[in-house]
């Protein structure tokens, strides 16, 4: 397992991603609520860069206690990242299918080391 | 530039480049060496919308091609083509749909076949049926007038200015004024032998079409006499009547491609329309592939229960469905038992073509079929390629794919 440099953590802002290549791998690599989350950029579903496309709250239907819908929201804390492909979309957190947690992204271990990012691969 | 997000956020994300967006499905196509087998896309598209400014001086009627040239100006507040409401870029999610205006393209060449040559390259695609988008609402128009000088001018700009730019990478299947049987027939007669048209298609999108209505008939030896296929491309229609109840888009999607072909596949099978034009090659379009069994078994069990209503039939609805032909996207790969079980009941190594449906939303690439673990090597070759190269008269484009057709009995020549 080498760490791969991605980049200096003053410099990689909140809400964004970089793709980084490590020797044929594609990994993507997120900064989302201060915390670093890297994934294979390989989509589950048919091969598409999984890592590249929108950044977006998860959808929730809310439920009243009688079971009637109060509608869809934002959540206020899922964040999923969407394979501009299909539309396949993983949680931010573990890089699994929103719709099917049994699909996982491989995860990859981030380290900082001072002002400096790497990746674990 | 930035898309926008939950609650109003922006992402950004790089501008649109189709061979960086598709880098992926290039490096699968490398891996299973595609060079080397010809693969035929029987349905993909273009946005015939960004050319009304070349497509719409095609009307033949002055004051019709006035009204509709009015309203596409600046200044004008009207719609050409009947709108279909959803919301195919998943709220951005499907980046090529809003970041689309973005692609730069070089030189005075048709936009869309540039386009089409970067996403065809990316797939191993050799040859793509380009079909339009909005046109696929064409059906919905409430004038037939209107109807048939759309599909018209369509015809003209396709085969004049669209398809000759795309190095004969492209071919189409002209799309019928269906609500006008005299205009579908001149239509067969004028651009039935030009280059680049391996057939005629229908929009199956209509609340309205009886398939074997007597008016139709001429138009549908003229096909056949020419050797031509017919396709019927299927779409979604959330405004319909039937999908009025669908609260997701998701819904009234599903089932909305599905409902139109089994509709119509129906009334074509029941009235015995492949006993009056057995020669005519029949394609079902984008409605994936789980329906036909069901349609299948249902119109086999009524059929033998109530024989008299279709004495024309000299064989089962399912045989008939089994001799005509379907495009695969978008295959239903969920269940990988049925998907089998579907490819032997419509005997899928000769009757089903491979599709794309790029640059849709829920494309799918070749690999799709390549990949299936119960499909043979000559089922692989044949639904890629082999069989559209008959049934549309595609030249290989390299030895190795010559070969391969030749291996695996499709080749009918260059």
């Amino acid at each position: 397992m080498a760490e791969q440099f991605v980049g200096k953590s003053s410099e990689f802002k909140d809400g964004e991603r970089q793709i980084i290549q490590i020797g044929k791998r594609e990994i993507g690599v997120f900064r989302h609520e201060g915390e670093f989350y890297a994934y294979s950029n390989i989509c589950l579903h048919q091969g598409g860069p999984a890592c590249e496309g929108l950044t977006i709250a998860n959808v929730e239907e809310r439920l009243r206690p009688d079971k009637t819908s109060m509608g869809l929201f934002f959540s206020d804390k899922d964040m999923n990242f969407v394979c501009p492909w299909h539309g396949y979309e993983y949680d931010m957190k573990t890089g699994e299918h929103i719709s099917d947690r049994s699909q996982k992204l491989r995860k990859y271990q981030v380290l900082t080391k001072g002002d400096d990012v790497y990746v674990v691969a | 530039m930035d898309l926008i997000a939950d609650r109003g956020r922006r992402v950004t994300v790089e501008e649109l480049n189709t061979t960086q967006l598709l880098r992926h499905a290039k490096r699968q196509a490398d891996e299973r060496k595609f060079e080397d087998v010809l693969i035929v896309d029987c349905d993909a598209h273009h946005y015939e919308n960004e050319n009304f400014n070349q497509i719409l001086p095609y009307m033949e009627n002055e004051v019709l091609k006035q009204l509709a040239m009015s309203a596409r100006a600046k200044q004008g507040r009207g719609n050409v083509m009947p709108g279909g409401f959803g919301y195919q870029d998943m709220g951005g999610r499907v980046t090529r749909y809003p970041l689309r205006s973005t692609e730069k393209v070089e030189g005075t060449r048709q936009r869309d076949a540039q386009l089409g040559d970067r996403w065809m390259d990316a797939m191993g695609v050799d040859y793509s049926c380009l079909f339009p988008t909005g046109m696929l609402n064409v059906g919905l128009h409430p004038q037939k007038e209107m109807e048939f000088e759309l599909c018209w001018a369509y015809a003209r700009w396709v085969t004049e200015q669209a398809l000759p730019d795309t190095n004969g990478r492209m071919y189409t299947m002209i799309s019928l004024p269906f609500s006008d049987p005299e205009g579908c027939l001149r239509m067969v007669e004028t651009f039935g032998d030009r280059p680049g048209v391996g057939g005629f298609m229908v929009t199956s999108v209509r609340e309205k079409m009886a398939v074997y209505d007597n008016a139709y008939m001429k138009v549908y030896r003229a096909i056949e006499e020419r050797g031509l296929t017919l396709a019927f491309h299927s779409g979604p229609h959330w405004g319909s009547h039937t999908f009025q109840s669908c609260n997701r888009f998701l819904s009234a999607h599903a089932l909305g491609f599905s409902w139109f072909n089994i509709l119509h596949c129906t009334n074509w099978v029941v009235n015995g329309m492949g006993e009056r034009f057995p020669k005519m090659p029949v394609l079902w379009i984008e409605a994936g592939l789980a329906w036909v069994p069901f349609l299948m078994q249902r119109l086999d069990h009524e059929f033998m229960l109530r024989p008299s209503e279709c004495p024309i039939l000299k064989k089962k609805p399912s045989d008939y469905m089994r001799d005509m032909f379907y495009s695969s996207q978008p295959m239903e790969i969920q269940d990988m038992g049925a998907l089998e079980t579907t490819f032997r009941m419509i005997n899928a190594e000769t009757q089903l073509l491979y599709a794309s449906d790029y640059p849709h939303w829920d494309f799918d690439l070749p690999q799709t079929i390549w990949d299936l673990p119960f499909l043979s090597e000559q089922g692989k070759h044949n639904i890629l390629g082999g069989t559209a190269h008959k049934l549309f008269k595609l030249p290989p484009r390299n030895e190795a794919q010559k070969q391969n057709l030749i291996k695996h009995g499709n080749y009918i020549g260059a």
